[in-house]
């Protein structure tokens, strides 16, 4: 056999780094729909009335929530993983023709299981769970899919050389682990077609349907502990598992305290799993629960900050280079980002505050500052970052970079501050009530006044949608026509055209 | 005392146990600085700064098995 030098084999990190973007597009693109759809009603027949079946706001709305959670961010931790998970392993998957076969099986089969859930959203065939829509033959094939995640997680730790896991493995295994439990006990269901009634009809409904195990309020608090978990192991453990790579990769920088991210890392794994009794607060659980929630949602604040400020002082004397590298910007304000929204969150989840936060776009406002800020640009960074190596060219434009970045920031901070007044406006006018305890507002009233802030959110939107397609063409014209690099170009900074 | 009770004593005495063991596990990070292979915890910060294939991994998983030492090795001529 021919004696190559070995080298890191991207092959399947290059194939999710295709649906990241792909799958970020369309994500977005729904997002903005339904954010114009909410400001101007008549956005929902844009297509006519014949075709209103799969334009409407309903229909739509799963597609956009599942295509950015498990489209865009899965498709990214998948990419990311299949890059970091070698170079820090210190082990090629060109070593190992089993690894690159689950690795290649895995990426087909989650794009089947795109296609699957794509078709069926659309058709309106869904479970209605909120996260976890899909009906039991999409949660099987998931299931295999996520299996092959884990053989490929563990087969490349099994025959590393690096003897210590980096903490970005922890926060992998973790992902792995984590969603492994949550998906599989909260879509926990029974087809229809084994159901039997009361009077004695048998087989009923399509075969794909089914209902859930779980009835009442079990069934809500079984959904928001997998609902809030998977901004847990979705939103954060794999974002921290990258911004532990990328950033101190980039800025050449060490981590400021590899004690700190440990701590952190078990800090989180502890506090995490119990708070999202803070979905249900002043519904039917238990109000020892509703309780809990809200306490472990205030202490989380110290673990995430933990791994935040960790980030922050590890570009200690050298902030030149977050003027200097846009790649870099992305990730401090990817970091600074997630402390915000990881402190917005516990305020919210205070019983008082909740009380008008509750049902109102402040929670939507929330969740964007946090996906948008942290999630999409630590995403977009991490594949900033891999171009160059996976692809062998300079980055296409750095100005273009630049430009992005700004609009971006832009979009999310127009996204969140008119969330912010429309939520809370929305809170104060839904119990606002007279001396006889009569509502003072009927619902129209309220829609009514949110209407500026509903289209200022629907542009955020928008430029934040703009700035994710000059990602993909600068991504594509790296891939295509950027100036071919040399190994030794490749050793910290990324190396960017003008 | 039923059922209900019992697991919230269950509950608050799993907390207390695990928020010593959580304290427990920064005080051992902090005071013996070194992990049982004698690594600084902090040289770990490397593995991501010197990530190439042929950079000397920072805790070998076996000095015999593996030496690479700035080495270009290929597996599959083994």
């Amino acid at each position: 056999m021919e004696n190559r030098p070995l080298e890191y084999d991207y092959t399947v990190a290059k194939m999710f780094m295709f649906t990241t973007i792909i799958l970020g597009i369309v994500g977005m693109l729904v997002g903005v729909i339904l954010a114009f759809q909410l400001a101007f009603p008549e956005v929902n027949t844009i297509l006519g009335q014949g075709l209103a079946e799969y334009t409407n706001f309903s229909r739509l709305r799963p597609l956009h929530t599942d295509a950015v959670i498990f489209g865009f961010t899965l498709s990214g931790i998948f990419a990311t993983w299949y890059y970091v998970g070698q170079r820090v392993l210190k082990v090629s998957m060109a070593e190992s023709g089993f690894l690159m076969f689950i690795g290649k099986l895995h990426f087909w089969l989650y794009l089947v299981g795109v296609a699957a859930v794509v078709v069926s959203l659309l058709l309106g065939i869904t479970t209605s769970k909120e996260y976890a829509e899909f009906e039991w033959p999409i949660d099987i094939a998931i299931v295999v899919v996520w299996v092959l995640f884990g053989i490929s997680i563990f087969g490349l730790i099994g025959i590393r050389r690096e003897k210590s896991l980096y903490i970005s493995i922890w926060y992998y295994i973790a992902t792995f682990l984590g969603i492994a439990m949550l998906y599989l006990f909260n879509n926990m269901e029974i087809p229809t077609m084994l159901a039997a009634s009361p009077a004695g009809e048998s087989g009923i409904g399509a075969w794909y349907h089914s209902v859930s195990m779980y009835a009442g309020t079990n069934d809500a608090l079984v959904q928001w502990w997998y609902g809030h978990n998977a901004v847990a192991f979705g939103f954060t453990v794999p974002i921290v598992a990258m911004i532990y790579y990328f950033l101190p990769k980039e800025s050449g920088q060490a981590i400021y305290s590899y004690k700190l991210s440990l701590l952190s890392f078990w800090g989180l794994m502890f506090v995490y799993l119990w708070a999202g009794g803070h979905h249900l607060i002043y519904s039917t659980v238990p109000d020892w629960m509703q309780t809990m929630g809200s306490i472990f949602s205030v202490i989380l604040i110290l673990p995430s900050w933990g791994s935040a400020i960790n980030m922050l002082l590890t570009m200690k004397g050298e902030w030149q280079q977050v003027a200097a590298s846009p790649l870099i910007k992305f990730m401090v304000l990817g970091s600074t980002f997630y402390m915000f929204s990881t402190l917005e969150g516990p305020i919210q989840a205070i019983k008082s505050v909740n009380a008008i936060a509750h049902f109102t776009d402040w929670i939507v406002g929330h969740v964007h500052d946090g996906v948008l800020g942290w999630v999409g640009f630590m995403i977009m960074a991490a594949l900033y970052h891999m171009a160059p190596r996976v692809f062998k060219r300079e980055i296409y434009s750095k100005s273009l970079m630049a430009t992005q970045f700004w609009i971006q920031t832009l979009g999310v901070v127009l996204y969140f501050t008119s969330m912010w007044i429309a939520g809370i406006t929305q809170g104060m006018m839904w119990r606002a009530h007279d001396e006889f305890g009569n509502l003072a507002y009927s619902f129209i009233d309220t829609v009514t006044v949110l209407h500026p802030y509903y289209t200022i959110r629907g542009v955020g939107g928008l430029l934040y949608l703009v700035g994710f397609l000059m990602f993909a063409y600068n991504i594509y014209k790296t891939m295509t026509v950027g100036r071919k690099v040399e190994e030794s170009e490749l050793q910290n900074a990324s190396p960017m055209g003008a | 005392m039923n059922i209900a009770e019992l697991q919230a004593y269950g509950y608050f005495a799993l907390t207390v146990f695990m928020v010593l063991v959580l304290y427990g596990y920064i005080y051992h990070l902090y005071s013996k600085r070194e992990d049982a292979d004698g690594h600084d915890y902090e040289e770990y910060s490397n593995i991501a700064l010197r990530d190439d294939v042929t950079d000397t991994p920072v805790s070998a998983i076996s000095d015999d098995k593996v030496h690479l030492e700035g080495v270009k090795r290929n597996r599959r001529d083994i």
